[in-house]
């Protein structure tokens, strides 16, 4: 039964490793035996997915705020700006002054060089904060600042695109992801929004963002394996990717009256934070399946498994549990992408909803094929380390 | 029998619980004498060398047992000070707390101590490899969790006993005021009774500190520290790096009312515009402040004559406070020339992340004591800038209504409407 308060996703912008756009993404993940884009190289022992090519300029017009930003930034810019487009709300002053934002964001990049300076000197140096003033204060671009901080992301997109409605940022690794997307459907439920620009990008091409993985020893190392198929592997089992999802949420009523299309509703976004120290993990994931009301009957699910292996060992066997359940380890094919991987998991719901098809198998050794229509499928994001989060996307 | 719904048919959100850690001192006591007796927080740095640097002077917490181990346990520490003290005032259970954690929160990084030590533990390789190399060979999670944004809202939510996925958010200088109307809508829409509100920050290190320098926000008025942060005076010239924390208890005026709660006060109203302008500019004619200003004042159902005080964001950097009068001035008209408008920030700093937490708080005592806390070092009043300031002094004033602003670079601004009584 539609209402007119329903949470339906009128638009998506996607970036990946696959490439931009829902539906380049469709078209290769529809492809069975795609193989991934991988960079073992430039940052081995670590595999990554790298960003595509991309033409900074179809989003973001100005040069002088694509140097305002580094990759992170733009890479979130970008990929707001296809989801903003693909929902006609681009250049519609009326609708992007009213229009409210969620972001996910972590933190930008450092700059590398003026770090590993800093950090050779300290080896010769006893004086080391003495030794930070003095570089710090002299070799940091000045507005290098702005491109690091979580919020900055939010603020160009209001910049570039013009989103003024609100603008929230939040942080958090994947539960960011998830808090974003369900606050956000719980804003438009209420009546509290008509729209909302929603979704988050992750840039893993440098250290530091490796690093944020790499210091509780999350990577996997060594050759390249599907998300699944990692347990034993050399290193924790995260393999990382670059990329941006953002959603545009509506309230179906307003994305009616404006003659929208609409890709699928969003049903039930449910959340939580198991105390894994004590074990709560596999019950968690359990009770947010029961939370998040599936229907009776086969069901594909996306799922954002990072690859980590305890968090990713429990997700499988709760999946696995249910024989109705056709899982697609999307990682496996973009990498883990922490703030974007929520919502970039919702869209690829959304678009199987959508085009009335199934994803083929992402891992034939581990995946089962999925008949017929998926007219609801199951979204996931079980986080490397904590928070965790699933939502229902139904046919719109 | 009180409405227990606003002019929207929505659920009257109370407070029930106030704490506050500034560099005046740990809780409201300590605070609230400070800051009525005009004392200033802010003092010359002694966390980290200052060679090389312009800015020596802050409002650092320097009294906590974490404030010499880097931002994320300062951080930490500041929020559960607060929030222990908001928590044991409501009489709610302080470790099953029973409803969602809102945290405002500095973004995380390593912190450079631990990126040296780490370096310097092996030899192979340079730079970002070896950082990595050295870092799979961890054995302990503790440095790993400093990097991770959602782990001081993990440990909070563990100690308070906090229900659900806890939300760590960030709008810049104006989260503090948008974890409280994350909490104001949660309970709006009925999804609980109760949240947490926490605004802390704990983040003042030397690059915190370079990096606002280098964007020339930061004053340099470094031989009187207490004299630096001078709000609305003509020679303001940046605001003072501050840390500190707030934290509300905020409840349904229905369940605090059946369960026999002390109100505080009431969050009448949230109002928030974002600007497009610049990353760290205001649109020059104001608009998307006034804009906020306009929409928390419908949201709280109230008239512009119906304010009776303005906690201002009054930052004491010259870009901000022109901004702020042309805002309060265009939405107030002549009216605005006798309304009290203080900062507190005179007196504690800019706290960042905490700001519009430790802010509302401070709102809330005003009304409850009334008394307006001064906005002080107003000497030299800006001749562009016709507020009253409540300058140098304490006022004792009845204030029923407090508006409370907070901006932020990024575009944000955040407003809170709190009142003294239900209706």
């Amino acid at each position: 039964m539609s209402s007119p308060r329903d949470v339906v996703i009128t638009g998506i912008g996607l970036v990946s490793s696959l490439g931009e756009g829902p539906d380049a993404h469709w078209q290769k993940l529809a492809q069975p035996g795609l193989e991934p884009v991988l960079e073992a190289a430039r940052f081995a022992p670590y595999t990554v997915h790298p960003l595509p090519e991309i033409d900074w300029n179809l989003q973001i017009a100005k040069r002088g705020d694509q140097r305002q930003m580094e990759t992170w930034q733009r890479l979130g810019t970008y990929a707001a700006g296809l989801a903003l487009d693909d929902a006609g709300i681009k250049g519609n002053d009326e609708l992007c002054t009213t229009m409210d934002m969620v972001v996910a964001a972590g933190g930008g990049e450092r700059d590398e060089a003026v770090d590993a300076a800093i950090l050779a000197a300290s080896e010769n140096r006893n004086d080391r904060d003495v030794l930070l003033n003095e570089k710090l204060t002299t070799e940091l671009r000045p507005t290098l600042f702005l491109a690091q901080l979580s919020n900055l992301l939010a603020g160009n997109i209001s910049i570039v695109h013009k989103v003024t409605g609100s603008s929230r940022t939040f942080m958090g690794e994947e539960g960011a992801g998830v808090a974003a997307v369900e606050t956000a459907a719980a804003r438009i439920r209420s009546g509290q929004s008509t729209h909302i620009l929603v979704g988050g990008a992750f840039q893993t091409e440098h250290s530091d963002m490796l690093l944020g993985y790499e210091l509780a020893g999350y990577l996997h190392r060594g050759p390249w394996r599907p998300v699944w198929q990692r347990q034993g592997a050399e290193g924790g089992g995260v393999v990382t990717g670059s990329g941006g999802a953002f959603l545009v949420l509506e309230q179906r009523e307003h994305a009616m009256s404006r003659g929208r299309k609409i890709y699928a509703e969003l049903g039930p976004v449910v959340s939580g934070r198991a105390r894994r120290p004590r074990g709560e993990l596999d019950a968690e994931i359990a009770a947010l399946l029961k939370q998040a009301a599936m229907p009776n009957g086969k069901l594909l699910a996306l799922s954002g498994a990072s690859g980590a292996h305890t968090a990713t060992i429990a997700e499988k066997a709760a999946l696995d549990a249910n024989p109705a359940i056709a899982a697609r380890g999307f990682s496996t094919l973009t990498g883990h992408m922490k703030e974007a991987q929520f919502p970039f998991a919702v869209a690829l719901a959304a678009l199987a909803v959508d085009r009335k098809a199934a994803y083929p198998v992402f891992d034939a050794a581990a995946e089962k094929p999925f008949e017929g229509v998926p007219a609801t499928v199951l979204a996931t994001a079980i986080g490397y380390h904590q928070f965790e989060g699933m939502a229902l996307v139904n046919a719109a | 029998m009180a409405n227990l719904n606003d002019h929207m048919g929505r659920p009257i959100v109370a407070v029930t619980g106030i704490g506050v850690v500034t560099s005046l001192g740990v809780g409201k006591a300590d605070n609230w004498a400070a800051l009525t007796s005009g004392k200033s927080g802010i003092h010359p740095i002694t966390r980290f060398p200052v060679d090389h640097l312009n800015t020596r002077i802050s409002g650092m917490v320097d009294f906590l047992p974490s404030s010499s181990k880097g931002s994320s346990h300062l951080t930490y520490e500041l929020a559960e000070t607060a929030a222990r003290e908001a928590v044991a005032e409501s009489g709610l259970d302080s470790g099953d707390f029973g409803g969602p954690l809102f945290l405002a929160s500095p973004p995380v990084e390593l912190d450079w101590h631990d990126r040296f030590a780490l370096y310097n533990s092996n030899k192979l390789d340079s730079g970002g490899e070896r950082l990595l190399r050295v870092a799979r060979g961890l054995k302990e999670l503790d440095i790993f969790e400093t990097t991770q944004f959602g782990s001081i809202a993990d440990r909070l939510a563990d100690r308070f006993g906090t229900r659900g996925l806890p939300i760590t958010l960030s709008t810049a200088c104006a989260s503090g005021a948008t974890a409280i109307q994350l909490g104001v809508e949660a309970i709006r829409r009925g999804e609980c009774d109760r949240a947490l509100s926490i605004g802390a920050d704990g983040s003042a290190t030397a690059e915190a500190l370079i990096r606002f320098s280098l964007l020339s926000a930061l004053s340099t008025h470094n031989d009187i520290p207490e004299k630096a942060s001078k709000p609305f005076s003509k020679e303001r010239d940046g605001f003072v790096l501050a840390e500190g924390s707030g934290a509300l208890v905020l409840e349904s005026l229905e369940a605090a009312m059946a369960r026999g709660a002390t109100i505080l006060g009431i969050l009448r109203g949230c109002g928030e515009k974002a600007d497009d302008f610049h990353r760290t500019r205001s649109k020059p004619d104001a608009s998307p402040a006034i804009a906020a200003v306009r929409a928390v004042l419908a949201d709280a159902g109230l008239s512009e004559d119906e304010i009776d005080y303005v906690n201002a964001h009054g930052t004491s950097t010259p870009e901000n406070d022109k901004m702020e009068h042309l805002s309060l001035s265009t939405v107030f008209g002549e009216r605005i020339g006798s309304m009290p408008v203080s900062s507190n920030k005179s007196m504690i700093g800019h706290t960042l992340s905490a700001a519009g937490a430790v802010e509302a708080a401070f709102s809330l005592m005003t009304m409850r004591e009334s008394v307006i806390p001064p906005t002080i070092n107003y000497d030299n009043p800006d001749p562009a800038i016709v507020l009253d300031v409540v300058p140098n002094k304490k006022r004792n004033a009845e204030v029923r209504t407090v508006l409370s602003n907070s901006f932020g670079f990024g575009g944000q601004n955040t407003c809170l409407v709190m009142a003294r009584e239900p209706v």
